[in-house]
């Protein structure tokens, strides 16, 4: 097997640097904001339903 | 080069995306934002009641995101007379860096999540009228009014004025006298603060075919309306402080601003030609931000720091 890069196949795009630099910083972007919001909710949850929360429901 | 072909360079032919996040950031038009955000903490914080810091702080943030949204709503829409106008030319739509449909995507998706948190947060209430901002400025301002009227920015400044009030409603639940008097100063704010640059830029709104009040009733009939708008501008900004819920000193910077605010639109009224005419729209554009700035800023001081240093 070559060790140069997979041959383009028909229907493939062959991303610029330019676009797969953007991709992954957009990529990134979407994970942390996804992240955030993951924990926002968290921290939502436990603020509304107070300290009670953590013991169980109890 | 036109839109259309700006647009297709972007994606170099390929369909794939060369945007990066803060061409997704600029779409949410970040300094209307903070300007957002300011009226909003004003109105959460004069409210009577309070709510879990916390809790208050993702409300603030909920409103924030959804007026992003619908900044990044009016650019997908817009993205076609935002191209002709030099003010708007370079923003990520019209300058290729991101396609309309990424950017509808990514303001329906935020606004829905921001009514949606919101409601979970404070009150559905408060969303509801999240929800109706969003609307009224991308709907009722932004595809009706905007390229239909010249009153368009008159009735389309209530979605700029309803902030404050979404963010009173986060805390009480309710929509009071005092969060409608904060609607009122920033809707009545809008007319002369708009005409103000348009009268410098009407040029542009021309080419674009927007009929704004100089392109339609001519310069010296919006002088007139800028005038009469600041007449009741200055009482009006006054009224929290004269109905207790303001302090003195916001009543002496209500006063003040209010004085100056009515000699710069006299000036812009009598001032009728050349660089002179200019300048005076030029200031009086620049000095209602600050105008708005201050008065929402003794708001949020006296109601939220104030109050923690006394303690």
């Amino acid at each position: 097997m070559s060790m140069n890069a997979p041959e383009k196949q028909p229907g493939q795009v062959r991303l610029t640097p330019e676009q797969a630099k953007s991709r992954r910083a957009r990529n990134l972007a979407i994970g942390l904001g996804i992240g955030f919001f993951a924990i926002l909710f968290y921290a939502i949850t436990v603020v509304k339903l107070g300290p009670g929360v953590l013991a169980g429901g109890q | 080069m036109s839109y259309v072909e700006n647009h297709e360079s972007s994606l170099t032919g390929s369909g794939i995306s060369s945007a990066d996040p803060k061409d997704f950031i600029a779409l949410l038009k970040p300094r209307v934002m903070s300007l957002v955000v300011l009226t909003a903490l004003a109105g959460l914080l004069a409210a009577p009641t309070h709510i879990h810091p916390f809790l208050g702080f993702v409300s603030l943030l909920a409103i924030a995101v959804g007026a992003g949204a619908s900044g990044a709503l009016n650019m997908w829409y817009d993205a076609d007379i935002d191209a002709i106008m030099s003010r708007t030319a370079t923003r990520p739509i019209p300058s290729g860096r991101v396609a309309p449909e990424d950017a509808l995507a990514f303001g329906l998706i935020l606004s829905g999540m921001s009514v949606f948190t919101l409601g979970l947060v404070a009150n559905w209430l408060a969303a509801s009228l999240l929800a109706f901002t969003i609307f009224f400025y991308v709907v009722v301002y932004t595809m009706w009014l905007k390229r239909s009227t010249p009153q368009n920015i008159v009735i389309g400044g209530a979605a700029g004025a309803f902030p404050p009030m979404v963010g009173y409603a986060a805390v009480t639940g309710s929509i009071t006298v005092e969060s409608c008097l904060l609607f009122a100063i920033i809707f009545i704010w809008t007319p002369p603060h708009f005409w103000a640059l348009a009268l410098l830029k009407s040029g542009d709104y021309a080419k674009a075919g927007i009929p704004m009040m100089p392109n339609v009733k001519g310069p010296s009939h919006t002088r007139l309306e800028i005038l009469l708008y600041s007449i009741l501008l200055a009482p009006l900004g006054v009224t929290p402080w004269l109905l207790g819920f303001a302090s003195p000193v916001y009543g002496a910077l209500a006063i003040i601003g209010g004085l100056m605010f009515l000699h710069l639109a006299w000036k812009v009224y009598s001032l009728r030609d050349g660089e002179p005419a200019a300048k005076a729209a030029k200031t009086l554009f620049g000095f209602s931000i600050l105008y708005l700035f201050v008065l929402f800023l003794t708001i949020v001081i006296e109601n939220g720091i104030v109050p923690m240093v006394v303690k």
